[in-house]
């Protein structure tokens, strides 16, 4: 029988999901993802984790949590870097032994470090770790790993054109192109607003309180990291006085400069976890430099375990008040 | 050109003799208290960790007496502390403070720009000279932790409660003095024959505790709400798992000086629990918890700022430790918001604990 390898939705799944899925599939390997963060995946997070811990961290022990018992494996790669001279964060880099450690009767983890933190390290070595475990023939582990590479670059050519992640991977399973017609990268006439954010926050629908789908709904237009080459959201982060060591840093740094010279964008949101540590330094960074250069509408959001829509409904309404009033 | 730090415990001890037998003009900034922490914390970033806010707090304050260059060490991460230099540097300039920053970072791409960077504080003295001031430094560091070594032992001992501290503030002015590394010997013996003098009960049973955590938190009493002194009143002998000569020795020198406790063993005792660095002290933190109750302590105390990335990491795993290998660990995270009550309550509870299975261990033997 085939084996199951359970991905959980949280944490790196909405940077990473298609080149993983395809590789495991091609390797024979069925997969099963946990379902979207609904308040028993985010209750269980909270009461197996440390209080300290950030929100995401909580989040993504909950979505494990909800795989324990469905699955052979629970895919968890130690993700402890993914570009040259740069770190994700150091929960990223114990979470695998923090989930051994609070969830006791865990599926067996994968947990090969994913290291490309010295410039000479490929991504390939990597995958081999992770595709002996399921075939043994080092060819067909190397055409895997073609392929999922082929599936990231057209997942990420998706999100340039400003779909969400979710929709992207919904395409990329039924191969429909005809779609691309369909969505203009700009779906209506209001403004247009950058969010800045790390992935698993604002696309996450329960934590980021779908804050994507409330801006639409109120008719603005929302352009966010990953509608960005990558260049280019490095090139905006090169103003900084030393190069950031962390790659999510660098891309809400990077796109937070990019937007911010862009005529075309009339306010920024800044969303950020509660207990994150990186976004505490970078976010001071983003809204300083805001502050000295532009003046444009600018609204810093944190999210955490609590579940009131209001409050964030209510800043959000305000913040587009700033906006169509400075636009005149 | 007028240098000045932040604060870490007694590092200025060090960097002063260091700086000035240089001859740079050092101002440290004034010991922190309860004003630099309300200083720092109502400029700093709500969620940056404490020690980034006492840094700020520091600055401030020396700028107030004159100082106008900073001097701070870099990193390369994934901790925070690798971009607290420019993060800090980001806030003066926007308050109006007229500071020059100097980061020593570790020399990542070549080691002509970390020499550069020391060249510029240095001026023109001759490299032989500014080796020997950081050996002076060293050398002071390593007195410095010597004496407080033995102030863990002789605190909870003393037969006149606060004579050890006593002692110790004697003995640290001595090391302080020291001019010129030719007169560290005789201030070291000095200092020792001072807590020697301090009257203890050699027979008194104390309980063992060993402390982990974060450096900052672990080597500035301020900050960690003087655990070490409380401990010791209450009767604990401590032992801190980080020490600033075995930091400076493994980080600084590479281990060049053997024959001292080295990080290197903690990291090796951390895996199955945790299997990768994860960035500061997380891994030595659950190392260290290993190697302690491998030793036979009685508990061990881990401390840490309020969102400190990598101690949460350990915090996680440490009741697993716990669990294991038969160990009680108590875990004290400190912030702004800390007061001494609280801490001391939980303290005397943890102490209370360790008593009673000591005895009930005695009774078993």
């Amino acid at each position: 029988m085939k084996p199951t390898v359970g991905i959980p939705r949280a944490l790196l799944y909405y940077e990473f999901f298609p080149l993983w899925n395809t590789f495991l599939k091609s390797l024979g390997v069925s997969t099963c993802v946990s379902p979207c963060t609904n308040k028993r995946i985010l209750a269980n997070g909270l009461k197996n984790s440390v209080d300290e811990a950030c929100l995401p961290i909580k989040l993504a022990m909950g979505h494990v949590i909800e795989l324990c018992g469905k699955v052979d494996y629970i895919f968890l790669p130690r993700i402890v870097s993914v570009a040259p001279r740069e770190y994700i964060c150091p929960k990223f880099l114990g979470f695998p032994d923090m989930v051994r450690n609070a969830v006791p009767n865990v599926p067996k983890l994968i947990d090969a470090n994913i290291d490309l933190y010295h410039p000479r390290s490929k991504a390939q070595k990597n995958l081999h770790e992770i595709g002996k475990l399921f075939c043994s023939n080092p060819m067909r582990i190397n055409r895997a790993h073609k392929t999922a590479c082929q599936s990231l670059i057209s997942y990420k050519k998706l999100l340039q054109e400003n779909i969400l992640p979710e929709a992207a991977m919904e395409i990329m399973a039924c191969k429909e192109i005809v779609f691309k017609n369909k969505h203009s990268k700009y779906d209506s006439n209001g403004p247009t607003i950058a969010l800045i954010g790390h992935s698993y926050n604002i696309y996450d629908q329960h934590i980021s309180m779908d804050i994507i789908g409330r801006l639409k709904k109120l008719g603005v237009n929302v352009v966010t990291a990953e509608t960005l080459p990558e260049e280019i959201v490095r090139q905006g982060a090169t103003i900084l006085p030393k190069k950031l060591f962390w790659t999510l840093g660098q891309q809400s740094i990077g796109s937070a400069i990019h937007y911010l010279s862009d005529p075309a964008i009339s306010g920024i949101i800044l969303v950020s976890s509660f207990g994150c540590g990186p976004d505490a330094l970078t976010g001071e960074l983003i809204e300083r430099y805001i502050h000295r250069t532009r003046t444009i509408p600018f609204l810093k959001l944190t999210l955490d375990e609590h579940t009131g829509e209001a409050g964030v409904i209510t800043r959000l309404e305000a913040f587009l008040d700033m906006v169509y009033w400075k636009a005149g | 050109m007028k240098v000045t730090f932040p604060h870490m415990g007694y590092l200025w001890i060090s960097l002063k003799a260091m700086l000035e037998y240089l001859g740079v003009e050092v101002q440290e900034p004034p010991p922190t208290t309860k004003k630099t922490l309300i200083l720092g914390s109502k400029h700093a970033p709500e969620f940056a960790c404490l020690p980034l806010k006492l840094n700020l707090g520091n600055f401030m304050e020396a700028a107030e007496i004159g100082a106008d260059t900073i001097l701070m060490a870099g990193g390369c991460g994934p901790c925070r502390f690798g971009y607290y230099a420019q993060v800090e540097y980001d806030i003066l300039q926007d308050l109006g403070y007229k500071y020059q920053l100097v980061v020593v970072e570790p020399p990542e791409k070549h080691i002509s720009e970390f020499l550069a960077r020391i060249r510029y504080i240095t001026g023109g003295r001759p490299w032989w000279q500014v080796i020997n001031a950081i050996r002076f430094g060293y050398m002071k560091a390593r007195v410095v932790d010597d004496l407080e070594k033995l102030a863990q032992w002789r605190r909870p001992r003393e037969i006149t409660p606060g004579s050890t501290d006593q002692a110790f503030s004697s003995a640290l002015q001595l090391i302080i003095k020291a001019g010129h590394p030719r007169d560290i010997p005789k201030a070291k013996l000095q200092g020792t024959h001072l807590m020697n003098q301090v009257q203890v009960d050699e027979r008194k049973p104390v309980v063992k505790i060993g402390i982990v955590g974060e450096i900052y938190t672990l080597l500035e009493p301020f900050t960690n709400l003087d655990v070490e002194r409380h401990l010791g009143r209450m009767g604990a002998e401590v032992n801190r798992s980080i020490c600033l000569s075995e930091w400076i020795n493994d980080h600084l020198f590479m281990g060049l000086i053997k024959g001292t406790r080295s990080s290197k063993e903690a990291r090796r005792a951390a895996p199955p629990y945790l299997n990768h660095f994860v960035g500061g002290h997380g891994q030595e933190s659950v190392g260290s918890t290993v190697l302690y109750a491998k030793q036979g302590y009685d508990g061990v105390i881990q401390l840490l700022p309020f969102t400190c990335m990598p101690e949460i990491v350990a915090q996680s795993i440490l009741p697993g430790v716990s669990a294991d290998l038969d160990i009680p660990v108590l875990t004290l995270v400190v912030d702004e918001q800390s007061g001494d009550a609280g801490t001391i309550t939980r303290l005397e509870a943890f102490i209370d604990l360790l008593n009673r299975k000591y005895q009930q261990k005695e009774v078993l033997a």
